[in-house]
C-alpha cells in the first residue's frame, strides 16, 4: 500500500498539500515550548532570538540518517549555517508534518522538493519581515548565513531579530517560492555529521528500549512456539506471586491462521508478565507452565514447503503475470537452452534493538513511545485494537536500534498499548532476542524455476520465470509477491513470468529491498549462467541486452501482487542501468581482471526503489569451500544529488554488509516451530569478514532518490557469480551452506 | 541482597538478587541505559562494559560476581565525551542506528589499552565479538586506527 510506485505518486501529492497546510497552522504541540519570538506559523522552523534555528525532523529515525537528511534540505533553502541548526524529532502529527514514515527508501524522493520549499518559504518570510522594517522592496534584499541583507543601504539583520515579525506575516504558498540553483548549495552535498552522533558515542542517545518514566513497570510476553498458538491453561496465579511480579495477563489474541496471513494479522496470543524490572518479568516467565493449543500452524515444516514447492514447479503455474512473444517456440528455436531452479530461504530481520515499546494509559488517554517506521499505521492499529479514538493517542517517535523493514509492522506497539490499558502505570514492553527471531515477520522463502535460451550469435532469445512462493489463490504473502515487469522483462524477445503459491500460516513482511533482495539474486545469477552458456562476458552480454529493448514497459496495469511489493520495475531507464554497470566495471578493472583458480570476480546490477546499483565482488574460495570476499566495488545512480555524502557512503557499505549477511542466514521450521533462536544459529557478518568496499556515484539528471534499499540486492549475485568464476560451481540454493559453502 | 558496585567512579548500593545480570542492574536499577541488550547470551557485544579495565559481556555477568572491580560504562568512559576512541568515532561519524556502538567503543577501548597500535588482524580478533547489524565495520576499523594514532600524539605531547 505504502510502497508501490503508484501510491508513492499519490502520497507525494498529499504530502505537498499537508506541508502547505502545516505551514499555516500553529505548529506547537505539547512539549515543544519555544521562545515567544519563534516563527510560529512554521511547523518545521523555530528561530530563537539568538539566531539558533530548531528544525523539526518529521520522519522516524532508525539509522538511515533521516534526522539529518530532511532538516538539511530545509536548512539549505533557509540559508542558515548548519552549525546554528538544532534538530528536534517531531511527534506524530501527519496533518502538520506530512508523511512521517520511513520505508521503501521514500524519504528522499518524498522530501526532496517539499522540504526545500519549506525552507525557502521560511527564508522568504524573513526577507519580507526585514524589507518591511527597512521600508525597502523585498526584491532588493537577500539572505545568507542566517542574516537578511540590503545591499543598497548596507543594512543587515539576523534571523533571530526578524523571527517575531516574520511569524506574523502570511506564509507564501509552497509552490510559489523560488528554489536555489544547486550550484549554490552549502549544506546539501556536503557531509554533515549525524545529529545524534555525539549522544550515541557518549551513551546519552535515547532508543526505544531506553525510555524511562517515573513509576514505570516492565513487561515480557510468553507466546506459543507455533504461530498463533493459544493458551489453554497456565499457572498464572503461581507466577503472579514471584518476586517483583505485578500482573500476569492472558492475551487471547486475534489471529485465525489461514493460507494467506495479512500484513497486520492481529495480536498473537500469549501471557504478558508485568514486573518491577524486566529481569524479574523474564525470570517469572521462565517459571510459566503453559499448555498451548498449537492450532493448524503446527503442521508446517520447511521440508513440507520444499516438497510442495517442487510439485508446484512441475505443475502448470497458477498465475500468469505477464507474457509476450512465444516463449516456448523461442526456447525451441534457441541454439542453447539453460534450465535451473533457484531456492532462497526465509530470513529474519534481527534489528540489534529487539522489538518493544513504552505506553502509558491514564484518564482515558494513551501516550506511546514508539520506534515504528510506520507510526501512523501503528496509532490506527492501537486505536482499533483498544477500541479508542486516534485523537486520544499521543505518539512520541523515538530513535530505533535498526529497522530494515521490521518496524513497518506495529505488533509490539499494539502489545505495549494493550498491556498499558490494563495496568495503572507506564509500561515498557521488551521482547527478548529469542522472541524477536521467533515472532519476526520473516522475509518469505521462495523457489524459482527458470528457463532461458540463447541463439547462435549468443543473444538472449527467451526468458521463462516461475516463482513459487506463499499465499492463497488471491494474494501472495507480504514480501512474497513479484512484479509483472521483473527484470529482464522487456529486453528479451520472448518473456513469461508466472507464480504459484502454497499456504503459509506465518507472519511475513518487508525486509530491506523487499522482494528485490531475492529476485535480484535469482535473475542476475541466471543471466550470468546464460552469458556463460553463450560464451560471452557477462557484462558485455547484459549491456547488449539493455541496448535492445524488445517490448514496451506495461505500466498502467495494476500489478497482481500483494501489499508492500517491489516497486518501479515499470520505470526502469535502461541508460541508467547500463551507466552503473559501466562505472563499476571501470572502477573494478573488470575487463582486465585476473583469472586464477580459487579466485574470481562477479558482476551484477539491479533497479529498485527508484535507484540503480551495480556491484562487483572479488572473492577467494579455499579448498574447504570457505569464501572470503576480498573487495567490493559499488556504483550507484540515485539521481542528480547525493544529499549527505559521508552518510550515503555508509549506507552503501551497510547495504552490502547486510546482503552478505543474508547469504548465510536461514529460518527453518519443524512441526511449526522456528528452529533458530539467537545469534549462535542465526548469524550476522562480523568484523573479520568485512571486505574493502568502495562506493561510487554516477550523477544523472533525475530527482534524487533514496539509499536505504537499492544498495543491497546486487551484492548477492555479484558474490555467487564470483564463486562461479573462482570454482566453476553455480550457487543456486541459499544459504551458502546448502550449496556446500560457507564464509571463511 | 544489598551490594555495593563501583560504577563510573561512584559507589552505588543496589538491592537485587545476586544472579541478576549486571546489564539489567545498570539499565533498570541504576538507569544507566547506555549499555544495550542485544542477545542475552554473549554473542553480540551490545552490552559490553569494562570491568577492571577488561571488556566483559554484562548480559552474562551475574552482579554477585562483580566484586570490587571498577565498572566503566559508556556514560563514564570520559567526563566530557572526549576519550580518543569517542573522538575518533564522532569524527568519522561511525554510527548508523547507533545501538551497538557503546559496546563497540568499549571493546575498542579495551583493545587499545592492551595493544596501542593494533594491526587489522588484531582488530579482527578483538572486535569480531561485537555485531554491527547496520554494517559500519569499515568505519569502526578506521576509527580504531585513528584513535590509536591520536593516542600516540597525545603521549608525545
Amino acid at each position: 500500500m505504502e510502497l508501490n510506485r503508484r501510491s508513492f505518486l499519490q502520497l507525494t501529492a498529499l504530502t505537498g498539500g499537508g506541508l502547505a497546510l502545516g505551514l499555516y497552522r500553529s505548529p506547537l504541540a505539547k512539549g515543544q515550548e519555544a521562545p515567544a519570538t519563534d516563527l510560529k506559523p512554521q511547523a518545521f522552523i523555530h528561530i530563537a532570538p539568538d539566531g539558533i534555528v530548531t528544525i523539526m525532523a518529521r520522519a522516524s529515525e532508525s539509522g538511515q540518517g533521516m534526522r539529518n537528511m530532511l532538516p538539511m534540505l530545509i536548512a539549505e533553502e533557509l540559508d542558515v549555517d548548519w552549525k546554528d541548526v538544532r534538530v528536534q524529532q517531531a511527534e506524530l502529527n501527519e496533518k502538520v508534518y506530512g508523511k512521517q514514515s520511513s520505508g521503501g527508501s521514500m524519504n528522499t524522493p518524498m522530501g526532496w522538493e517539499p522540504m526545500r520549499r519549506v525552507g525557502a518559504a521560511g527564508r522568504q518570510l524573513l526577507i519580507a519581515a526585514a524589507a518591511q522594517s527597512w521600508g525597502v522592496a523585498a526584491a532588493e534584499c537577500s539572505a545568507a548565513h542566517g542574516r537578511v541583507l540590503h545591499a543598497g543601504s548596507g543594512r543587515s539583520a539576523g534571523y533571530g531579530e526578524l523571527a517575531a515579525k516574520a511569524a506574523a506575516l502570511p506564509a507564501p504558498a509552497l509552490s510559489s517560492v523560488k528554489l536555489k540553483d544547486p550550484k549554490e548549495y552549502r549544506i546539501i552535498g556536503h557531509s554533515q555529521k549525524g545529529v545524534d552522533t555525539h549522544a550515541i558515542v557518549t551513551g546519552k542517545a535515547e532508543f526505544g528500549i531506553d525510555v524511562t518514566l517515573p513509576g514505570m513497570l516492565y513487561a515480557a510476553i510468553e507466546k506459543a512456539p507455533v504461530f498463533a498458538g493459544k493458551v489453554k491453561t497456565a499457572n498464572t496465579e503461581e507466577v503472579g506471586k514471584l518476586p517483583g511480579v505485578r500482573h500476569v495477563l492472558v492475551i487471547d489474541g486475534g489471529i485465525t491462521p489461514a493460507a494467506f496471513t495479512p500484513w497486520e494479522p492481529g495480536m498473537e496470543p500469549g501471557i504478558a508478565i508485568v514486573a518491577d524490572t524486566w529481569w524479574q518479568a523474564q525470570m517469572a516467565r521462565s517459571q510459566l507452565k503453559v499448555e498451548w493449543d498449537l492450532g493448524p500452524a503446527a503442521t508446517q515444516s520447511s521440508e513440507g514447503f520444499r516438497k510442495r514447492a517442487a510439485e508446484l514447479l512441475q505443475a502448470p503455474p497458477q498465475n500468469t503475470l505477464r507474457q509476450y512473444g512465444d516463449v516456448d517456440a523461442a526456447l525451441k528455436a534457441s541454439a542453447k537452452v539453460v534450465e535451473a531452479t533457484y531456492e532462497y530461504p526465509f530470513i529474519a530481520h534481527v534489528t540489534m534493538e529487539p522489538q518493544g515499546a513504552t505506553a502509558h494509559w491514564k484518564d482515558g488517554k494513551l501516550e506511546m513511545w514508539s520506534t515504528s517506521t510506520l507510526p501512523g499505521n501503528g496509532r490506527a492499529l492501537v486505536a482499533k485494537t483498544l477500541g479508542i479514538q486516534e485523537s486520544d493517542i499521543t505518539t512520541h517517535m523515538v530513535r530505533a536500534g535498526g529497522s530494515f523493514g521490521r518496524r513497518l509492522q506495529n505488533d509490539y506497539l499494539v502489545e505495549a498499548a494493550w498491556i498499558a490499558k490494563r495496568v495503572d502505570a507506564p509500561v515498557k514492553l521488551l521482547w527478548s532476542r529469542e522472541d524477536d527471531i521467533l515472532h519476526d515477520p520473516f522475509r518469505p522463502g521462495g523457489t524459482v524455476g527458470l528457463k532461458g535460451g540463447v541463439d547462435a550469435q549468443g543473444k538472449l532469445t527467451a526468458w521463462r520465470h516461475h516463482l513459487v512462493s506463499f499465499g492463497d489463490n488471491k494474494q501472495m504473502t507480504s514480501g512474497g509477491g513479484i512484479g509483472r515487469d521483473n527484470y529482464p522483462a522487456g529486453f528479451p524477445p520472448a518473456y513469461g513470468i508466472y507464480t504459484s503459491a502454497q499456504p503459509l500460516m506465518l507472519r511475513t513482511g518487508a525486509q530491506r529491498a523487499p522482494g528485490d533482495n531475492a529476485y535480484c539474486w535469482v535473475a542476475q545469477s541466471f543471466l550470468d549462467e546464460l552469458a556463460y552458456a553463450a560464451g560471452r562476458d557477462p557484462l558485455e552480454f547484459q549491456l547488449e541486452l539493455l541496448s535492445n529493448k524488445q517490448a514496451p514497459w506495461s505500466s498502467g496495469e495494476k500489478d497482481p501482487v500483494g501489499d508492500h511489493e517491489p516497486s518501479g520495475q515499470d520505470a526502469l531507464v535502461p541508460e541508467r542501468f547500463k551507466g552503473v554497470l559501466e562505472l563499476v566495471a571501470e572502477k573494478s578493472g573488470w575487463a582486465k581482471r585476473r583469472k586464477e583458480p580459487g579466485r574470481g570476480m562477479g558482476i551484477a546490477a539491479w533497479f529498485c526503489h527508484l535507484g540503480y546499483f551495480a556491484e562487483v565482488a572479488d572473492v577467494s574460495v579455499n579448498e574447504q569451500n570457505q569464501v572470503t570476499v576480498n573487495q567490493v566495488w559499488a556504483a550507484g545512480d540515485v539521481g542528480s544529488q547525493i544529499i549527505n555524502p559521508a552518510a550515503a557512503e555508509s549506507m552503501g557499505q551497510g547495504g552490502i554488509m547486510e546482503g552478505l549477511g543474508h547469504m548465510a542466514q536461514e529460518i527453518t521450521l519443524a512441526d511449526g516451530r522456528i528452529e533458530q533462536s539467537n545469534f549462535h544459529n542465526f548469524s550476522l557478518m562480523r568484523m573479520r569478514q568485512v571486505p574493502k568496499i568502495e562506493v561510487y556515484w554516477r550523477k544523472t539528471d533525475y530527482a534524487p532518490t533514496g539509499l536505504g534499499e537499492p544498495t543491497l540486492p546486487p551484492i548477492l549475485p555479484a558474490v555467487t557469480n564470483a564463486i562461479f568464476e573462482a570454482t566453476g560451481k553455480r550457487i543456486r540454493t541459499l544459504p551458502l551452506k546448502r550449496s556446500g559453502y560457507s564464509w571463511a | 541482597m544489598q551490594q555495593k558496585l563501583k560504577v563510573n567512579n561512584v559507589v552505588e548500593t543496589v538491592d537485587v538478587s545476586p544472579d541478576t545480570p549486571l546489564l539489567w542492574v545498570l539499565r533498570d536499577v541504576l538507569k544507566l541505559t547506555g549499555s544495550k541488550y542485544g542477545c542475552g547470551i554473549g554473542r553480540c557485544g551490545a552490552c559490553t562494559v569494562l570491568l577492571g579495565g577488561r571488556a566483559v559481556r554484562s548480559c552474562m555477568t551475574p552482579v554477585g560476581d562483580v566484586g570490587d572491580d571498577a565498572i566503566t560504562t559508556i556514560e563514564g568512559l570520559s567526563p566530557d565525551g572526549l576519550h580518543p576512541v569517542q573522538v575518533a568515532w564522532e569524527a568519522l561519524d561511525v554510527p548508523q542506528c547507533g545501538y551497538c556502538q557503546a559496546g563497540q567503543i568499549l571493546a575498542a577501548t579495551a583493545l587499545l589499552e592492551k595493544t596501542p597500535h593494533p594491526t587489522d588482524a588484531e582488530i579482527d580478533a578483538a572486535m569480531s565479538g561485537n555485531i554491527c547489524r547496520c554494517g559500519t565495520y569499515t568505519r569502526i576499523r578506521q576509527a580504531i586506527h585513528e584513535a590509536a594514532a591520536a593516542g600516540t600524539t597525545a603521549r608525545a605531547q
